[in-house]
């Protein structure tokens, strides 16, 4: 097999598509233990821009205690030209999360954005099943929106540790999605349960297409059903980022294509996937 | 009116900004008008396909960062085909940087890769020269005046020589590539570096060992670049580091003619034009009108070439 990197060709821009601008922060509050809700106030033409399964780059901010260097790459969580918002959902892990959560309103952020490949939902793809464990959800969450403005057919399976942390349940049932919550603690998040889950709905008629994000052990699974039932995905996935442009190449992952295994730019060929194209790590 | 048109070995520049190679493609054309550098600076590319190194490819230590990126590259075609076309649209100046493990192929890369588009060929000689127990051309004067003969040959366009702070030697790899036919130097590449997870206690980067860029190397590579001005009768180019008008300035005093910006375009995509207006406005405040004024402007005294030369710390 042979393994190249691959790049794609532009032709010369007259706009520009991808900003970097300083936003003002509205609010920063935590959504529970982990996980906080950034949103800040943003222009509509950049919010018009934005696309389901796109990205951010944020420069978190130097605080006395974390000196993140190089920006981080957080998932759109809503987009609201109206309002004039930009939302995130992020888990607090690290020095760039943790300097972003001393972030406060009237603080400023620089963004550089919107960055990557969104979701796409071709005409056909009536009935769209989203499968999310944890932060995933961040990502997941305006696909939910976009599907109910395209008037789809959704159903949202939740999965995550406990019910504390399963997040936007109650975003996917005010867009009138079918909400199927599983978690560890209650030993309903394993592969096979899950994985009848899937069938069940795949039989009704109830599965054109499956959305994920991440996680090895969903990946593998629908990747199997998928193949089973010709049912095209999609997943979003992550690695660590230095420009987020397609620049440095650091952001790469193998995938499969015609047979051959090639190192795709996350940031830029992603972070959407084909399903069947992505490999378990 | 102030001029920032600088001149490095006959190529005309119009301002002395431009991208430091691998930090920059065509993509950054989505975040603002590549007309406004100096010149346009492509990845390093081999003769044929590469897939570099395995991730983490890249790791942020305080205040700068490491990176392990390797050469993936896309082969002489593919960048012949759509990378060459992309750049002709923009009148800036094309500089293409290339390696090669031996100095015959690198050679034979440098005159297949001699095209019309091309304005001038960067040579990585800070990348691993396989003849010599993967020790990078640019360690040593010798190696380095071989393969800048070969280069030499092969070409007509502007050769411009990348060199490496992983020498003990840097006047006579500089006077080394002078006398091998550089056009000018760019001063300098990475130096290479380590970083260790102390609770995992593995490398930070999947290669090991990476290359240490960003504001820490400024000082190494700013020594250097005021050492090969002095050493050799070519234009300098300075790269490492530079994030600001000051940056540059500074460069420019320890003798440098232009400079290259590499990891400040990771933080801010705009940095470059940022960096451009952010000079313009400094040159009006401060009086000055013409690069000239600054380079080589140093107020260094008459120190003896022993000082000027050192290389190791007093
Ligand atoms: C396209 C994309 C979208 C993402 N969306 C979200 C989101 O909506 N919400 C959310 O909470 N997280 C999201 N992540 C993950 C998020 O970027 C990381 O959690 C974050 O970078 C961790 O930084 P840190 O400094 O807190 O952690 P540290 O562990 O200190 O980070 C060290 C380095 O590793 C990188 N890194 C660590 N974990 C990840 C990761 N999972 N992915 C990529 N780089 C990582 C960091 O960016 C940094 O460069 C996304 C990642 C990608 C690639
Ligand atoms: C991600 C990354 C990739 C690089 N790739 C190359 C390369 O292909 N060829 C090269 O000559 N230098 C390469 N460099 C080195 C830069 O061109 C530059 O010499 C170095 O980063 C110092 O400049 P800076 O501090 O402004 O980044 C790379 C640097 C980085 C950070
Ligand atoms: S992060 Fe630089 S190429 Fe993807």
């Amino acid at each position: 097999m042979t393994v190249f990197e691959q790049t794609d060709s532009f032709d010369r821009k007259s706009d520009y598509p991808i900003s970097e601008l300083d936003l003002l922060v509205k609010s920063n509050e935590p959504v529970n233990h982990e996980y906080r809700q950034l949103i800040l106030a943003a222009p509509a033409d950049l919010l018009d821009r934005c696309r389901a399964g796109q990205f951010f780059h944020l420069l978190c901010p130097q605080t006395a205690d974390h000196r993140p260097f190089l920006r981080r790459p957080m998932s759109i969580y809503g987009f609201y030209p109206q309002s004039g918002e930009l939302h995130f959902l992020f888990k607090v892990t690290g020095t760039g999360t943790r300097a972003l959560a001393t972030l406060q309103p009237g603080d400023r952020l620089s963004v550089a954005g919107p960055l990557g490949k969104p979701f796409e939902i071709e005409d056909s793809w009536q009935h769209l099943v989203l499968v999310a464990r944890g932060v995933g959800l961040a990502t997941l969450a305006p696909l939910a929106l976009e599907a109910h403005r395209l008037d789809r057919k959704l159903t949202a399976i939740c999965s995550a540790r406990h019910r504390d942390y399963l997040l936007s349940i109650d975003y996917f049932k005010d867009l009138g999605a079918d909400v199927i919550a599983i978690t560890d603690a209650e030993g309903t998040s394993d592969v096979d349960h899950l994985e009848r889950l899937l069938e069940d709905l795949v039989q009704q008629g109830k599965a054109d297409v499956f959305y994920t994000c991440g996680s090895n052990r969903i990946l593998t699974l629908l990747k199997k059903i998928g193949k089973r039932h010709s049912i095209p995905g999609q997943i979003a996935l992550e690695q660590q980022m230095a420009c987020g442009l397609g620049m440095c190449h650091c952001c790469v992952r193998p995938f499969e294509q015609n047979g051959q295994i090639v190192n795709l730019r996350v940031c830029r060929e992603g972070p959407v996937f084909d399903l069947q194209a992505a490999l378990a790590w | 009116m102030v001029d920032l048109s600088v001149d490095i070995g006959g190529l005309k520049l119009i301002n002395p900004i431009m991208p430091a190679s691998g930090t920059f493609s065509e993509e950054l054309a989505e975040v603002f008008d590549l007309e406004r550098l100096g010149a346009h600076v492509t990845k390093t590319i081999t003769r044929d396909w590469r897939n570099g190194n395995p991730t983490p490819r890249v790791c942020e230590i305080s205040g700068s960062m490491l990176n392990s990126i390797g050469i993936p590259s896309k082969g002489i075609q593919a960048f012949l085909e759509n990378t060459i076309p992309f750049y002709r649209q923009y009148a800036a100046p094309l500089v293409v940087s290339i390696s090669g493990n031996t100095a015959d192929e690198f050679a034979a890369l440098c005159a297949d890769i001699s095209v019309d588009g091309v304005d001038a060929i960067e040579v990585n000689i800070s990348c691993p020269n396989i003849e010599e127990d993967g020790k990078a051309y640019a360690i040593r004067p010798s190696t380095t005046y071989e393969v800048m003969r070969k280069l030499r040959k092969a070409t007509d366009l502007p050769l411009w020589a990348k060199l490496t702070p992983n020498t003990g030697e840097t006047p006579e790899v500089a006077r080394a590539a002078e006398e091998g036919g550089a056009d000018a130097l760019v001063v300098a590449n990475t130096i290479l570096s380590m970083a260790i997870d102390i609770d995992s206690r593995k490398p930070r980067l999947g290669n090991l060992m990476g290359g240490l860029s960003g504001p820490c190397l400024k000082p190494i590579s700013l020594r250097m670049a005021y050492q090969c001005a002095k050493a050799t009768n070519i234009p300098v180019i300075g790269c490492g580091g530079v994030s600001t008008a000051e940056d540059v300035i500074e460069y420019l005093i320890a003798g440098a003619s232009a400079v290259q910006v590499g990891t400040a375009s990771f933080l801010n995509p705009t940095a470059m034009i940022r960096i451009v207006d952010e000079l313009v406005a400094w040159m009006v405040r401060n009086d000055v009108s013409s690069m000239d004024e600054l380079i080589g402007s140093i107020n260094d005294g008459e120190q003896s070439e022993g000082l000027v030369f050192m290389e190791s710390a007093p």
